[in-house]
């Protein structure tokens, strides 16, 4: 999938997001002095920040177009599946990548 | 100034081990960036302006769907939000520098950098509260970075698309995803905000990620309160 946006969107986005990332940085860093640090309801929210982006970030991805028991043969289920049995165990980027594409492509040979 | 040289190299030496995991991460962002259709100057200016891996890919995953350019932003801002937290522990070991340097400072400022820094300036006395450890892992990072990046580019242009290369995108973020899953309250904010972002996919401009996102941190909230009014009788 690739975008159909022009140069001057992809950078506007690049720069914006920049700019708002290093604030967010920036935020603590440069006001302590003026605030004595995050205010716990904040910090309470920020603590699901994580798990509820990538989670959404990522579930779309593998769930099958159609609703059928045959669509969970697809392969990229496969590959998740064993990207997340990496992941529990080795908490490792490198690991889970590599077991996810190692499933991915035995999934596509078996199916 | 030994001691400067001494912090900054012992920063340097504690991020090795790390470069195991951010390598192949960097890659990816380099591989990804080509796969979503971005320029290769687009894909390291990424790297350079946004360095936070997981809002570069979400944002390159989301600019090859087409996804409105606020969403996009939106979304890239609330993944790392999680730094204003790592922004606020680190501020006191930070206040005697230079606003210059606090915001160079504030710059490499990534859960690697954080982790490490955190941990040694809690062990340690006021003596290496000062920024030189800290800069020897953020400036470890950075480059490594970067360097993963251009590889990453020009090793996606050639790679044949039965590869599959642009899966490890969703891959990277399992593997973020399955160790931040580390309490009841956590694991609600993350299966509510999946069933919500599936249910939600169909939202323009792929905003159910947005919807999912905000539902699963009010769900992890509700969930982490009732479990101490449960619990916290005594």
């Amino acid at each position: 999938m690739t975008t159909s946006y022009g140069p001057a969107a992809v950078w506007t986005v690049i720069l914006l997001a920049g700019i708002a990332t290093y604030a967010i940085r920036l935020s603590f860093i440069h006001l302590f002095g003026r605030i004595e640090g995050v205010p716990p309801a904040l910090e309470r929210a920020l603590t699901f920040v994580p798990p509820a982006v990538l989670a959404a970030l990522v579930a779309p991805d593998f769930v099958p177009a159609s609703a059928t028991l045959g669509a969970l043969a697809d392969p990229t289920i496969g590959g998740g599946a064993t990207a997340v049995v990496a992941a529990w165990y080795t908490e490792d980027v490198l690991w889970t990548v590599a077991a996810g594409m190692a499933g991915l492509h035995v999934a596509r040979f078996l199916l | 100034m030994d001691t400067r040289l001494a912090d900054f190299s012992a920063g340097v030496r504690d991020t090795l081990p790390l470069l195991l995991g951010i390598v192949p991460f960097a890659l990816v962002a380099g591989v990804a960036g080509v796969e979503s259709g971005l320029t290769p100057l687009q894909t390291v200016g990424m790297s350079v302006f946004i360095f936070a891996g997981a809002s570069q890919l979400a944002a390159m995953d989301l600019l090859g769907r087409d996804a409105a350019l606020g969403v996009v932003v939106l979304t890239a801002v609330v993944i790392n939000l999680r730094m204003m937290m790592y922004s606020a522990s680190i501020a006191p070991h930070f206040r005697a520098l230079s606003t210059r340097v606090r915001a160079g400072c504030a710059y490499l400022l990534t859960d690697q950098a954080y982790a490490l820094a955190i941990a040694r300036y809690t062990d340690e006395d006021e003596d290496v509260r000062k920024p030189f450890y800290y800069l020897g892992v953020g400036a470890t990072l950075w480059v490594v970075w970067q360097a993963g990046t251009v590889v990453g580019v020009v090793f996606g242009a050639g790679v044949p698309d039965a590869w599959r290369l642009e899966f490890a995108v969703p891959l990277v973020f399992l593997a973020l995803l399955v160790p931040v899953l580390s309490s009841r309250p956590r694991i609600v904010a993350g299966l509510v905000a999946a069933a919500v972002a599936v249910l939600a996919a169909g939202l323009p401009f792929n905003a159910g990620l947005i919807v999912g996102a905000v539902v699963g941190v009010v769900a992890g909230i509700g969930a982490k309160r009732l479990g101490l009014a449960a619990g916290g009788g005594a």
